[in-house]
């Protein structure tokens, strides 16, 4: 069907010109159809698009070079329509084309694929960070303190005094070779993150928002759900005009981040040397919803965290420092919660001791 | 502590509501109950958790007194009659020589009592609450600390010589208590003794000799108070733990003694005997002013509307509400105006808190002078009563409120490196792990930074943590020998946390803590082959090239220099370096390490030393200009002696400092094989050249590769053909 012939033009009206070129869009029409093989598809290409032996230019050349001056530019819009549709066809098949290649080429995309493994975030680091982020949108600052702490800041700053059966409940793991120093100077495995609740106030005046993650120690016999080695997050608030009702709207709050918003809170009176009134919080199941399921022990309840309002005495030991936590004038709040506990009831763990076991068959699981 | 609902509704007979109500309401109140068990007809059974500030609720009748305070009921005064006293000529003689440290003793003689089992509602309330029976006298002083909670104590009066005497011990005295247990004594003990000995020791436990038999006839019964502070030290100087000393140590009911005593002899009577002359009540008037009687606080109602806050109700607490509350606890309250001058004696019940807390209540022109129970030596500044206001209103009747701020939030400085280190380690494909933060010492001795600076516990949980971890290795090896044996081959793994460092010689007057990281890979951890050296060094140069250094660089020391970490294998490891300053160490484990841990397949470990990496800055990204010109690629094979490392092969071609040459790397290391002769190794470098400015000539590379090759040749290499 090679017609390499210039088609013949009657003349320059713009209705002639229209059936030259009509004429030119059938012949690109036929040949376009019949285009299958990336071969053919070339070919057409050359036949119609070559620079030098091209069948669009040599008719442009030839009929340009025939025309009269004000018959070039109607030529010239009509030969660009033109040229568009010949790309358009090319384009087209190119589309078609691909569509069809050799059933040798196929292969089985069932076989697994070549994955480049992410690493898993720890739980711990995980959820600590998670519990750390709600805090910060609430307008609390991160702070961090030394793993091994003094008396003073661990236990005497906090209003626990020397010999005080409150030490009782935190079994303390101390640094050898302490036994010459004055009791506040000695160092001890801190058995919480509240000594830091201290450092920070004697750093910085009032206000204060903080929030503190960390690792503590206690000298605990390890089972299921104790490790003597666990994580806390605490937090601290102080400004003028900090209340109870404070208190309990930011852990409400703070729960149904971490939870889901259907998730509920309720405060018990408690006891911390360092807080009063002291309390602790349990929040509705959120797995059962309150229902009562085996997670809550069939309670709807589960107690997550120890809270309270900043006792006066700890500002007594702050103002030593900074003068300005005068307890007459200011108060806040401080709170702490086990990031194991929550990690652990967050993902369904069993046993704390997974935790600390590196054993790559649970971390996994956190990819 | 167990606790019988039936006894509560005993003492507080207007209590209606069911006894799972009943432990609901206290709960709420802080009065914990855990668990609560049918008894059928006998009621509940209450497990209880009271903290240990309340020292006054652990016992029935301290329990009944908060139901009386929830429910605003009558709690029944406990009987404390005993039938007439046979006169005496002179009263039993009582010597306190201790005023500070025994503030209150009473003593009742009791003649010509039967011993024996108990019976009535004692053996039925013992059978309930799985106490332990002894004989009528003993279970009577255990039955009243259950009921009211005043420990109390029965002697066998003929076995004393003399009158009581409260006095320290002499130093060595012994002493055989209850428990079987002869106890050298220490002049720091209070005991309570007769003329000649010590018969018990004062608050903690009674003594052998004087204890109740079947064939006692005669009995003193003592009831006390005790010096909590001295009674701790006694508890913890012997070991012995009793709920005698739980009690007073945390600070017992002082108008309490005799009413406990005159308990325990109406049960000893039931049996059978008579009291003999009158109480005996040694009371130390600067105790009672301490305690019973100690001064008034100020309290002003302003104080609880700033601490506590909005109620749900939007009303707040009024006066009329706070000053109800403190009265149903036992408090007085009255206008300050008239107690003014004793609202400022406030004494602390521990010297050490004295000059603590809260400065004494001045004269508070609104406020009111609150006096406060015996029973409640915890209650002793305003915040404990505004505590108490709400604990009895009810925590969850307040409104839950969101205060607001001003201020900024500012990031820790080293917050945004330590998720560049953690993310990159991620995406690298090592997991992130945490292990144990203490080592045994062998360990420390062998992964430590610097020799001899790990840090002993005084006090470890086990001898395998002995130390606190002056390295993160130790703990990462063991994280890939707990993995390799629950046939877990292919593991990658990162640790970041704290190691620490101090000195022995001078008792570990500080303790430094430095950011650590651990990293440890082995078998196919990254898909493809067998972990090697080459993936280490490339997770430490895409870690450490997050930061912005001046320069980086690998190398490592001749294993005889001792500079090399004694846990690495001297030939396939490598030191890291910063600015000249090393900051990571990493390679293969030490074969005989390996061998100690029989360990068969091959880990890699390395160490990166945080606190270092952590003084450069991040690197910011800073964009080149990309040549519009093409880039010409010229491969260079050529044969090079073993000795010629590739750094030194590297650095010659750097050195010609072509400036159009944009990159150079090796393509292909070969060793062994037909076609290398010994003692040589075949590299292909690939080196890429291109300008900014034109399109490179032909000539022009050549002259460049000839170049390569020539520095290649001074070097000793052949080039391939």
């Amino acid at each position: 069907m090679q017609d390499d012939g210039i088609p013949a033009l009657r003349g320059w009206s713009e209705a002639e010109l229209d059936a030259a070129f009509a004429a030119v869009a059938r012949e690109v029409e036929t040949s376009a159809r019949a285009l299958t093989s990336a071969d053919e598809k070339e070919e057409f290409r050359l036949r119609w698009l070559g620079r030098k032996q091209g069948r669009l230019k040599a008719i442009s050349d030839a009929w340009l070079k025939a025309a009269p001056a004000e018959a070039k530019k109607p030529l010239g819009q009509r030969f660009n329509t033109l040229k568009a549709l010949i790309e358009a066809r090319l384009e087209a098949s190119s589309a078609a084309t691909s569509m069809s290649v050799p059933d040798s080429e196929t292969i089985d995309i069932t076989l697994p694929g070549r994955r480049r493994r992410l690493g898993a975030e720890h739980p711990l680091i995980r959820t600590q960070h998670e519990i750390v982020r709600i805090f910060q949108r609430m307008g609390y600052s991160v702070g961090v303190g030394p793993e091994v702490e003094t008396d003073y800041y661990n236990f005497e700053s906090l209003n626990f005094p020397p010999g005080h059966p409150a030490r009782d409940t935190q079994d303390t793991l101390v640094v050898a070779g302490q036994e010459r120093k004055p009791l506040r100077e000695r160092l001890l495995m801190r058995t919480h993150t509240s000594p830091v609740q201290i450092r920070t106030m004697e750093q910085q005046p009032p206000p204060v928002r903080i929030v503190i993650p960390g690792k503590v120690h206690r000298n605990d016999a390890a089972d299921a759900t104790h490790s003597p080695i666990f994580h806390q997050v605490e937090g601290l608030c102080v400004d003028v005009g900090i209340t109870f009702a404070d208190l309990k709207g930011t852990l409400d709050h703070a729960m149904k981040e971490l939870f889901g918003s259907s998730v509920r809170t309720r405060f018990f009176p408690s006891f911390f040397p360092f807080t009063e009134p002291s309390a602790d919080v349990q929040i509705s199941c959120p797995f059962c919803g309150g229902a009562g399921c085996r997670k809550c022990k069939h309670s709807g309840w589960i107690e997550l965290l120890g809270c309270g309002m900043v006792d006066p005495a700890v500002f007594g030991f702050v103002q030593q420092k900074q003068p300005g936590y005068d307890p007459q004038k200011i108060s806040g709040f401080a709170f702490g919660m086990g990031v194991d506990r929550i990690a652990m009831m967050k993902y369904g763990i069993g046993e704390i001791g997974l935790l600390y076991s590196g054993d790559l068959r649970f971390l996994e699981q956190f990819a | 502590m167990k606790i019988l609902s039936s006894w509560i509704r005993e003492f507080v007979p207007g209590i209606t509501i069911t006894d799972r109500q009943l432990a609901d309401d206290l709960t709420l109140r802080g009065i914990a109950v855990d668990g609560v068990f049918d008894l059928g007809a006998h009621g509940s059974l209450f497990e209880m958790d009271i903290t240990t500030n309340r020292v006054d609720a652990m016992n029935h009748y301290g329990i009944a007194r908060e139901a009386a305070t929830i429910y605003g009921l009558a709690l029944k005064p406990l009987d404390a009659s005993l039938p007439p006293a046979k006169a005496t000529a002179k009263p039993f003689s009582v010597r306190i020589e201790e005023p500070k440290l025994c503030g209150r003793f009473t003593a009742r003689l009791l003649r010509n009592v039967k011993i024996g089992p108990s019976t009535g509602i004692v053996a039925e309330r013992f059978r309930l609450l799985e106490q332990k029976a002894i004989a009528n006298a003993v279970d009577a002083t255990n039955y009243v600390t259950l009921a009211m909670g005043h420990p109390t104590h029965a002697f066998d009066l003929d076995k004393l010589e003399g009158g009581i005497v409260i006095r320290r011990a002499r130093k060595g005295e012994k002493l055989k208590t209850l428990d079987g247990v002869e106890r050298t004594l220490d002049p720091d003990d209070l005991v309570v003794a007769d003329e000649k000995k010590a018969l018990g020791l004062a608050g903690v436990i009674g003594g052998w000799d004087t204890m109740i038999t079947p064939e006692t006839k005669n009995i003193l019964v003592e009831a006390a108070w005790f010096d909590p502070a001295t009674v701790r030290r006694s508890s913890k100087r012997h070991l012995v733990h009793t709920d005698a000393s739980h009690r007073f140590e945390r600070g017992a009911d002082f108008n309490a003694p005799p009413v406990a005593n005159a308990l325990v002899s109406r049960i000893i009577l039931e049996a059978g005997g008579a009291v003999e002359g009158e109480l005996v009540d040694v009371v130390i008037p600067e105790a009672d002013a301490r305690t019973a009687k100690r001064a008034s606080i100020g309290f002003r109602v302003s104080e609880v509307e700033r601490i506590l806050g909005p109620t749900e109700d939007g009303a707040g607490i009024s006066a009329a509400t706070a000053v109800d509350i403190l009265r149903r606890l036992g408090c007085g309250v009255e206008d300050a105006a008239r107690t003014e001058t004793t609202a400022t004696q406030r004494q602390d019940l521990d010297p050490s808190r004295a000059s603590l807390g809260e400065p004494p209540q001045k004269s508070a022109p609104s406020g009111q002078a609150v006096t406060l129970p015996s029973w409640r030596l915890d209650l002793e500044r305003e915040i404990d009563l505004i505590e108490e206001i709400a604990r009895v209103y009810g925590y969850n009747r307040f409104r839950n409120t969101l205060p607001p701020f001003a201020g900024t939030v500012v990031e820790l400085p080293w917050a945004e490196k330590e998720s560049t280190v953690r993310r990159t380690l991620l995406a690298l494909g090592f997991n992130e792990a945490i292990s144990s933060t203490f080592c045994a010492a062998q360990d420390a001795a062998i992964f430590a930074r610097e020799p001899d600076s790990a840090v002993a516990i005084g006090n470890p949980l086990s001898e395998e943590a002995g130390m606190l971890r002056p390295s993160l290795v130790p703990g990462m090896l063991e994280m890939l020998v707990l993995n390799l044996s629950r046939d877990v081959d292919d593991a990658a793994l990162f640790e970041m946390g704290t190691t620490f460092s101090g000195n022995p010689e001078n008792g570990y007057a500080r303790v430094e803590e430095r950011p650590t990281l651990a990293i440890g890979a082995t078998g196919h951890a990254f898909g493809g082959g067998d972990v090697e050296f080459s993936d280490m060094k490339g997770a430490m140069e895409e870690l450490l090239s997050r930061f912005a250094a001046r320069s980086l660089y690998f190398d490592r020391f001749p294993a005889a220099s001792g500079l090399m970490p004694a846990w690495l294998h001297p030939g396939r490891s490598a030191r890291a370096a910063v600015d000249g300053g090393t900051v990571a160490w990493f390679g293969q484990l030490h074969p005989a390490e390996a061998e100690r841990r029989k360990l068969k397949q091959t880990v890699w470990l390395g160490e990166v030393w945080l606190d270092r990496l952590y003084k450069q800055e991040l690197r910011q990204p800073a964009v080149r200009e990309l040549s519009r010109f093409q880039a010409v690629r010229r491969d260079f094979s050529v044969l090079l002696p073993e000795r010629v490392t590739y750094a030194a092969a590297a650095g010659a071609v750097e050195a010609l400092a072509i400036p159009e040459m944009q990159s150079y790397a090796a393509k292909e290391v070969l060793r062994g094989g037909k076609q290398i002769p010994e003692g040589q190794y075949s590299l292909l470098l690939g080196v890429v050249f291109q300008s900014n400015e034109r399109t490179l000539r032909e000539e022009e590379v050549q002259e460049w590769s000839r170049q390569v090759v020539g520095a290649l040749e001074t070097l000793g290499g052949k080039l391939r053909a």
